[in-house]
């Protein structure tokens, strides 16, 4: 998807939002760039394209801008992906990705070009994301770069902790703190 | 050690620092809504654990509520459905909840300031990107996933990475008709959507001193669009005289020494920015979008800029004026417009409904135009009708419809329709915000009213020479 300033709207509009629950957010993915206005799918857009496959979503400069709806990087998730890779992450959607399983992997815009261009050669090209050596590879090519996650949120993806674990560890010298914190 | 204003509230609220991690951060008040919390809370109950401070949690119902009829059921199952779980929620954890039709209902960052739940120096959260409101006041302010809710929720912290400092100057005296709005969009435009990526932003100088808070909220709102985590203002007197007397302020002697901490609450003087950049006063013009993004923002007087003078893709910049179905080089001025929104947390505050009223008064809503006027909270509604503001409306053909977020984000019936024209003071005009195949040009309430009484896009300021002629 070589778009830039892909917004949480277009991952997920708003009307979408009204569960209670999560679940079912991926048949919503991209909801009007994906069908037309009478649920007809839109045949040039890329989820439509069955010779595009795979767990990993290649986007443009500034990936997940606007809003702050984890409803966004579930709608990606629960389509099956499990990895997003641009050169550029708005804040926000990187740290929703990173709290629920979705692996955002930055690369320079020189590497992200590279891989558009070999998707586009052959768009069966596989991409290889290595989480513990911090390593994107075009398999085709054979390039490769690094990419940089924080060591704590690395840690918690490869053993499924999540934050809240941590947390409730440490209640008490959170609960020490709030004492000498007046509202 | 020097320090940045945003340094000094950051630091004294962490409770703990991971090394090659993020921060745990206390955070002193958290607004819940009902979109972003109901799976924050089912998270609880499957961890069989309680809100861990209720008295530092405040809901409310604003994104998914009708603007209309209020006082009858909510008609959509999934939206009544939502509302519901926020009120069980909120009950089940004793929670306060403002939910339709209480006194203190409106956009939870309207009703936030408005009850003193904002105050200098707080850490505040929202699952929703416009949190950064709050940093008006000299808060650090910013919005949150639904996991973080959960976090907030049970631990009162969230886990996050400092973000890096940028400070934005703004110096010399604004001109006639440019507004914190067009102030912001003009930074924006300036910036971009991604261009305050990965840091919090403090606003700095003249324009801002000069500002009223609703000013200052406006701008600092707007922070998030040009992908900051949020933007703060350092507090003075104008926060302090706001604030004062405020439902969940400070009183007698707990205020005097709040304010003893209020008062240090500035950069110091050698206090190190990462970035720091300084534009002048008279370059803003009212400002109006053409594309669709915040960004994508100029004079209102201007033509839309030519594909290869922009930055980026030019693929994306045309698929983006294709939307809107403008061209290059062309002028915004006199194109027609189909509907007007006035409202949302970035434009929804008894200052920008004086400042519309003020262009209206006296002519007539033009007969094509659908006006949605919606104000922040019932606060304001009241303002509007005890200031005369209502009647002016109503003159000039206007309805006023209550409380809530509306056509910022069109989760209720308030939708544009698919290729109609609005001018719209709210935050966001991506493809299909306020509503499927919507077309919105943001702009100032000034903006909007030229926009509602001619049918088209008009600058503010020759109206107002008519009035003052």
């Amino acid at each position: 998807m070589p778009i830039e300033n892909v917004d949480t709207d277009q991952i997920i509009p708003a009307r979408f939002l009204k569960a209670t629950e999560r679940k079912g957010f991926g048949d919503n993915l991209f909801r009007d760039w994906r069908y037309n206005s009478d649920d007809t799918p839109k045949e040039h857009f890329v989820l439509n394209n069955p010779i595009y496959s795979g767990q990993i979503l290649v986007g443009g400069k500034n990936f997940g801008s606007g809003s702050s709806r984890e409803h966004a990087a579930w709608a990606v998730y629960d389509y099956g992906f499990r990895c997003v890779v641009s050169s550029f992450f708005a804040d926000i959607f990187r740290n929703n990705c990173l709290n629920i399983g979705v692996l955002p992997v930055q690369v320079s815009p020189e590497f992200l070009d590279k891989i558009f261009t070999a998707i586009e050669a052959d768009p069966k090209a596989e991409l290889e994301v290595n989480l513990p050596e911090q390593k994107i590879t075009i398999l085709a090519t054979g390039e490769s770069e690094s990419f940089d996650i924080n060591g704590y949120k690395k840690q918690n993806m490869l053993n499924g902790f999540d934050d809240i674990d941590y947390l409730l560890n440490i209640k008490n010298d959170i609960e020490q703190f709030a004492g000498n914190t007046p509202l | 050690m020097s320090k940045t204003l945003f340094d000094k509230v950051w630091d004294s609220h962490v409770v703990q620092h991971i090394e090659n991690g993020p921060d745990v951060l206390f955070i002193d008040r958290h607004l819940v809504h009902e979109v972003t919390s109901p799976v924050a809370f089912l998270g609880l109950k499957n961890r069989g654990i309680k809100v861990l401070y209720p008295e530092r949690t405040f809901a409310t119902a604003d994104h998914n509520t009708p603007t209309r009829n209020q006082h009858l059921p909510v008609k959509d199952k999934l939206s009544a459905n939502q509302l519901r779980a926020l009120e069980e929620n909120s009950k089940a954890h004793n929670i306060p909840y403002w939910g339709l039709g209480h006194k203190k209902n409106g956009i939870v960052h309207v009703i936030g300031p408005e009850n003193g739940i904002t105050v200098p120096g707080a850490t505040i959260v929202c699952g929703d990107s416009h949190t950064s409101t709050h940093g008006a006041f000299g808060a650090i302010a910013f919005g949150i996933g639904t996991s973080e809710v959960e976090m907030v929720l049970s631990t009162q912290c969230i886990m996050q990475p400092k973000p890096k400092r940028m400070r934005i100057n703004v110096d010399g005296a604004l001109s006639k008709a440019v507004t914190p709005k067009d102030v912001a969009l003009f930074i924006i435009s300036q910036l971009t959507t991604s261009g305050a990526t990965g840091y919090f932003v403090e606003y700095a100088g003249e324009v801002f001193r000069n500002m009223s808070m609703e000013g200052r909220m406006t701008v600092c709102n707007l922070s998030i669009e040009m992908g900051a985590r949020g933007g703060m203002i350092a507090p003075d007197e104008k926060t302090f005289d706001y604030i004062k007397g405020r439902e969940y302020t400070p009183k007698g002697q707990d205020w005097d020494t709040a304010m003893e901490y209020w008062k240090t609450l500035y950069s110091d003087d050698d206090a190190v920015f990462d970035k720091e950049l300084s534009f002048n006063a008279s370059d803003i013009e009212p400002m109006i979008t053409y594309g669709t993004n915040p960004g994508m923002g100029m004079g209102i007087q201007k033509y839309i800029p030519l594909a290869e003078a922009v930055e980026g893709g030019v693929a994306t910049y045309k698929k983006s004026l294709e939307y809107m179905d403008f061209n290059e080089g062309e002028a915004m001025i006199g194109k027609p417009i189909d509907f007007v929104f006035l409202g949302s947390c970035t434009n929804g505050r008894i200052e920008d409904f004086r400042a519309f009223a003020s262009i209206i008064k006296g002519k007539k809503k033009a007969d094509h135009v659908t006006a949605w006027l919606v104000p922040g909270s019932h606060q304001v509604e009241a303002a509007i009708r005890e200031e005369g503001i209502l009647d002016i409306l109503q003159e000039a053909g206007f309805e006023l419809r209550e409380p809530g977020c509306s056509a910022c984000l069109a989760m209720n019936d308030d939708k544009i329709p698919a290729g109609k024209y609005a001018v719209s003071t709210s935050n966001r005009n991506f493809e299909g915000r306020q509503g499927p195949g919507a077309r919105t040009l943001l702009a100032s309430p000034l903006v909007a009213a030229a926009a509602a009484v001619t049918g088209k896009v008009t600058d503010p300021r020759e109206l107002m020479e008519e009035a003052f002629a």
